[in-house]
């Protein structure tokens, strides 16, 4: 087995025993980056001598005795975590020039436990899109099909993972962002509750909705990265203060006894066959691993979509007024005066995605229309709130498909912004409650792609996620890799 | 047709956003199309329902009013893209 090919778990083992150094291993994965990136594009930034530095400080930590689970373990972050003295673009032309001043706290939390980070991820602008082709750095391509989209936002987060660029990576969900890319990609990826980890230093897109969370190999590595980010931060005041779970120490406690829901609301007419296969065989590994599967209802989630763009796009309006040439990123200055420089800055650094979405949330929020679309898109969300909570009354988890489809084309759907977003049907409804989810691999489709299984959890409920995800994984054998053109 | 090319402008007007004549007629289209999809939020009666803003219903977050240290000028000043006498410089906004 490949160095590059283990987990942090089975890395962790072999650090701590000093079998390998940290350095070895981050040299390994930079040689990977450099071999395989050429065809993924996974990378804005690979951040070399302060990764080799990184490994080097961990390999002294390693050898007075100091190791956690992830001291000395290659990690990547999305390229919308602040990160101090490295380039943080977003995806997008205007932060081109951006090195952040300051770290995330979730970054600040992964280095004082000793992780290396080897650099910042591809990503669709501003974390908005759902196949990463609306990236300055060009579209990332899927591990599995070079032309297929690895899904967005956090596609350059779960193709790396996939094309074993590192251990383990950071990204974040708003509508989809890790769940859907997870899903294309066949790694296992994580959006935790609203509040339950940090946002301070991660660059917003839709406030209400964002969170960070971890894309890894496998679920064990997933409940170490979110123990080691999760918990109150006095920094952001939606953080929530309760107590984070020992989620290890609860992993392996099977679903036996555990009460699934199926929403039927998920399983519609527009479903890929082979999708709806896979998911049903997956049903019938819980219900043999003593799981006692029930049908529910989520009546509103027709409306999800259609709720989820006036909300996005109205924050995410507010939070990119920001981008105004004043005080970071490129500016444009065509002798026009403030406003007009104004225009231009955000004319010339915006993609297109971006702008209509700042369109469309300027609209929803204008004089006029705020009641009609804002007011009224808030008020469903309570309802589509409203029907977890009740579903949750009788069950302890839901499980769904991630996506209708597995990746689709790159080209494919960039023409057509309402089938783009119609992508983001079944994960969509998770970020509006506030609750969890995860993705995790359960089959291939006829064409060789990945196909992935959501559970979602009660509000703060990751650990019985990830203790159904465990038992899945284990009961099941989905940890086939891609080969990649530098493998053959 | 919900949204026309005079209310695309006056809309980028509001958002700052400067538009070519073609991504004005590019818009107008595709914001119609997805206008006319979030209508469907008018099927349901929501009278009487409160709006959610959060999903984890919070109180506001108070702390201690204390002074700290600061990260100072230079620091805020490192990624402006003009800067003078420890301020930023912007086009001259009154004549």
């Amino acid at each position: 087995m490949q160095l590059t090919d283990q987990t942090i778990h089975q890395l962790h083992q072999r650090l701590s025993s000093g079998e390998i150094s940290s350095v070895a291993l981050t040299e390994a994965y930079l040689q990977r980056i450099e071999q395989t990136d050429p065809e993924v594009n996974a990378y804005i930034t690979i951040c070399r001598d302060a990764a080799l530095a990184d490994a080097a400080a961990a390999d002294k930590r390693i050898a007075a005795g100091d190791i956690d689970l992830l001291t000395g373990i290659p990690l990547a972050l999305k390229d919308i975590f602040n990160s101090e003295g490295l380039r943080t673009t977003c995806g997008s032309k205007i932060l081109d020039n951006f090195v952040s001043p300051y770290d995330a706290t979730t970054v600040a939390r992964l280095k004082a436990r000793g992780a290396v980070i080897l650099g910042k991820l591809n990503m669709d602008e501003f974390a908005m899109g759902s196949s990463n082709e609306n990236s300055a750095a060009g579209p990332v391509r899927n591990p599995w099909d070079g032309e297929r989209v690895p899904g967005g936002s956090s596609g350059g987060s779960a193709a790396a993972v996939a094309a074993r660029q590192a251990v383990a990576t950071l990204g974040t969900d708003t509508g989809g962002s890790i769940r859907q890319p997870a899903a294309h990609c066949g790694v296992v990826g994580l959006k935790p509750t609203y509040g339950r980890v940090s946002r301070y230093g991660v660059i917003a897109y839709a406030s209400s909705l964002d969170q960070v969370g971890p894309l890894a190999r496998d679920v064990e590595d997933c409940a170490t990265l979110l123990g080691a980010v999760a918990g109150y931060d006095p920094a952001d005041s939606t953080s929530v203060d309760r107590p984070v779970p020992d989620y290890l120490a609860t992993l392996k406690d099977g679903v036996n006894g555990k009460r699934i829901g199926l929403p039927r609301e998920y399983f519609i007419d527009g479903l890929d066959a082979d999708v709806k296969c896979a998911v049903e065989r997956a049903i019938e590994t819980y219900r043999t691993l003593g799981a006692e599967i029930v049908d529910v209802s989520l009546p509103h989630t027709d409306y999800a979509v259609a709720c989820y763009y006036l909300i996005a796009t109205a924050e995410a309006s507010s939070n990119l007024a920001r981008y105004d040439g004043v005080r970071f990123g490129v500016r444009r200055d065509e002798g026009e005066g403030l406003i007009g420089m104004y225009q231009q800055t955000r004319a010339a650094g915006f993609g297109e995605e971006v702008k209509r979405r700042i369109m469309l949330g300027t609209y929803a929020l204008s004089s006029g229309y705020y009641d009609a679309y804002y007011l009224k898109a808030q008020k469903v969300r309570t309802l589509i709130r409203q029907d977890f909570l009740d579903a949750f009354e009788n069950v302890d988890l839901l499980l769904t498909p991630v996506a209708p489809t597995p990746a689709f084309k790159i080209g494919e759907k960039v023409d057509d912004p309402l089938q783009m977003y119609l992508s983001d049907i079944f994960t969509i409804p998770v970020n509006l409650a506030g609750t969890c989810g995860l993705s995790l691999p359960c089959g291939l489709s006829a064409d060789g792609l990945p196909i992935g299984l959501q559970l979602i959890g009660k509000p703060f409920a990751e650990d019985e996620l990830l203790q159904a995800a465990w038992a899945f994984e284990n009961a099941t054998d989905f940890s086939q890799l891609p080969q990649l053109a530098a493998d053959r | 047709m919900k949204m026309t090319r005079q209310e695309v402008e006056h809309v980028a007007r509001l958002a700052r956003l400067a538009l070519s004549e073609d991504e004005v007629e590019r818009m107008t289209g595709q914001l119609d199309a997805v206008l006319g999809y979030v209508e469907k939020l008018n099927e349901l009666d929501t009278e009487g329902i409160v709006p959610t803003a959060h999903a984890v219903p919070m109180e506001n977050a108070f702390r201690a009013d204390e002074s700290r240290a600061s990260r100072g000028v230079v620091w805020a000043l490192q990624n402006a893209p003009e800067a003078t006498d420890e301020c930023f410089k912007v086009p001259k906004v009154i004549e």
